[in-house]
């Protein structure tokens, strides 16, 4: 058995008072596309955020591909770490986000090869050819010179995909990527996505989309309440949901 | 345009719909008669004080490129240079101070821009000027044990106190400028420069602060244009600018007015410039989003 990538131990998150995750554990595999569902609030997005230390954990710890995300061991002492090495540990994550979040100053081209350029120091013409080749894949090659504000909101996210894509992540997060999309044009995010979890990246997807759950997914995890509820295959935890609260939130989906 | 004829003939009841590309304006009397009447007082205005032989016209037209005027343009220009580069570089080194988590930064950067922004230029640069009668030498001297350093009156000339207070002054309106620009940007920008592993410099200086020129150079331009002009202040410390130049000419010529009038066109050339500089930056700076109107239009995606 491989190593996990992301391994989640007894995560705990608070605001203030408001306790917003209470011990989740999760293991994701190499190669899994892991699909989180639940009710609005349930800590879903607030656990993914966490994964890649976006957010800080008050108790318990995160480790991807081995380690644990924002702190260090020295000796027997737990360290936290700087926040530039914490970005140093970011740099193997891709993600998206739910708004996008495009550099609205930069062209398409140059959002893409920001990253690989500028921080895992690829050659221009290296990140360059890596983009366009990336860009064919989510359809959107003619876009190279474009600004993010000529786009549509499906046509920014596609490209954010392929920005996260482009410094070749060993783990993709994704932030309720079509929340914020036209109904007309959540399709084509989905079918990039559904590309990608076909070709084998790990991924972690948060989302409302039960039917790229059902088609995508090789487990689904159910939360609620800042606990995770349920989980499994699709077929299983989507079809015939045990816990009562999976059962309510799914039914108001059919 | 679209069906010219259908719109014609299109009625409903009563009512006929006559198609707008058609309509006429109305010429405007009244709107008329204001502009034939503030012409008329503009152009008596200006022949009055064109035949006004107390202007001293010659005088001005005479002295406009004396060598003294000029090289004092050249210093008020300079100075202005100087101080508005040195103070921005400071200006947004307190403007991250003062954004930082840090207390002791962000107290620091406070403290800095309540003292020189509550305190006049004017006050500042004398201080600046008489600095050595509080300190004589120059150097670190921690609670008096001494580690070297100058003699103050050699290191304060009316040039060294002229930059320093002026760009200390205005690096802490420009921090505020600057921090005001910073917090324009939406805080998802900074977040997905630090998901993507950016160092903060890094993504404060490829992704937060270009998208935060658009609303820094606006403010920035006005206070480069009250820069030009806060320069004159120096003519109090013996600085030989612009308006010091003009002044040692009327004390010769007792030609007040026409002097001070050459100072006053050569500091409207100087800004009227500085303002066509201002638009082309801003145009720069708006580039993303001026070659998206016509898709913008079509296609409404959201401010991102």
């Amino acid at each position: 058995m491989t190593q996990p990538i992301v391994q989640a131990r007894n995560v705990h998150k608070a605001y203030d008072q408001l306790e917003v995750l209470k011990g989740i554990d999760l293991d994701v595999a190499p190669g899994e596309v892991v699909v989180m569902l639940g009710p609005s609030g349930s800590g879903k997005s607030t656990f993914l955020r966490c994964i890649n230390h976006l957010e800080s954990i008050q108790q318990g710890a995160i480790l991807v591909d081995g380690e644990q995300m924002g702190y260090r061991l020295q000796g027997d002492k737990l360290l936290k770490l700087s926040e530039n090495a914490i970005a140093r540990q970011r740099r193997k994550i891709g993600m998206v986000f739910q708004s996008f979040n495009l550099y609205p100053h930069m062209t398409v081209l140059q959002n893409i090869i920001e990253a690989p350029v500028g921080i895992h120091g690829e050659s221009r013409a290296d990140a360059t050819a890596h983009a366009m080749q990336l860009l064919n894949r989510v359809g959107l090659a003619d876009k190279a010179p474009a600004y993010p504000r000529q786009l549509s909101g499906g046509q920014q996210q596609r490209v954010a995909i392929a920005r996260a894509l482009a410094i070749r992540p060993k783990l993709m997060l994704f932030d309720e990527p079509t929340s914020a999309l036209d109904p007309e044009l959540v399709g084509e995010v989905l079918a990039t996505m559904r590309d990608l979890a076909a070709q084998g990246l790990t991924m972690i997807v948060v989302t409302h989309e039960i039917g790229f759950a059902r088609e995508a997914a090789d487990r689904v995890v159910f939360m609620d309440g800042g606990v995770v509820v349920e989980q499994g295959r699709p077929g299983d935890v989507l079809v015939n949901p045990r816990h009562p609260r999976t059962q309510a939130f799914l039914s108001r989906f059919i | 345009m679209i069906g010219k004829d259908r719109v014609n003939s299109a009625k409903a009841g009563d009512v006929t719909f006559r198609d707008v590309s058609t309509a006429h304006q109305q010429f405007r009397w009244g709107k008329t008669a204001l502009w034939l009447i503030v012409v008329l007082l503009a152009a008596d205005f200006l022949w009055a004080i064109a035949n006004n032989e107390n202007f001293g016209w010659a005088t001005i037209r005479e002295y406009f490129f004396h060598p003294e005027v000029v090289a004092g343009l050249w210093v008020s220009l300079g100075l202005t240079v100087v101080a508005m580069i040195l103070g921005t570089i400071l200006g947004l080194i307190l403007a991250v101070m003062r954004l930082s988590d840090d207390s002791l930064a962000n107290g620091l950067a406070g403290i800095y821009i309540w003292f020189f922004r509550g305190t006049p230029l004017l006050v500042q640069l004398i201080f600046w000027y008489n600095l050595s009668t509080l300190f004589p030498t120059l150097g670190i001297n921690l609670f008096g044990l001494g580690l070297g350093g100058w003699d103050t009156n050699s290191v304060i000339t009316p040039l060294t106190a002229a930059i320093l207070g002026l760009a200390l002054n205005e690096a802490a309106y420009m921090a505020e400028i600057i921090r005001g620009g910073l917090l324009s940007v939406d805080k998802g920008q900074a977040e997905t420069a630090s998901a993507f592993g950016m160092t903060r410099g890094r993504a404060l200086r490829r992704i937060v602060i270009p998208q935060a020129m658009r609303a820094i150079v606006p403010p920035t331009g006005n206070q480069l244009i009250s820069m030009v002009k806060a320069t004159s202040l120096v003519s109090v410390i013996a600085m030989s600018d612009l308006l010091y130049a003009v002044q040692s000419i009327y004390n010769r010529t007792f030609d007040i007015v026409p002097m001070l009038l050459v100072a006053v066109f050569w500091y409207l050339i100087i800004t009227s410039v500085l303002n066509i500089g201002q638009g082309y930056i801003e145009r720069y700076y708006g580039r993303s989003d001026r070659r998206n109107s016509a898709a913008a239009a079509m296609q409404p995606t959201g401010e991102v």
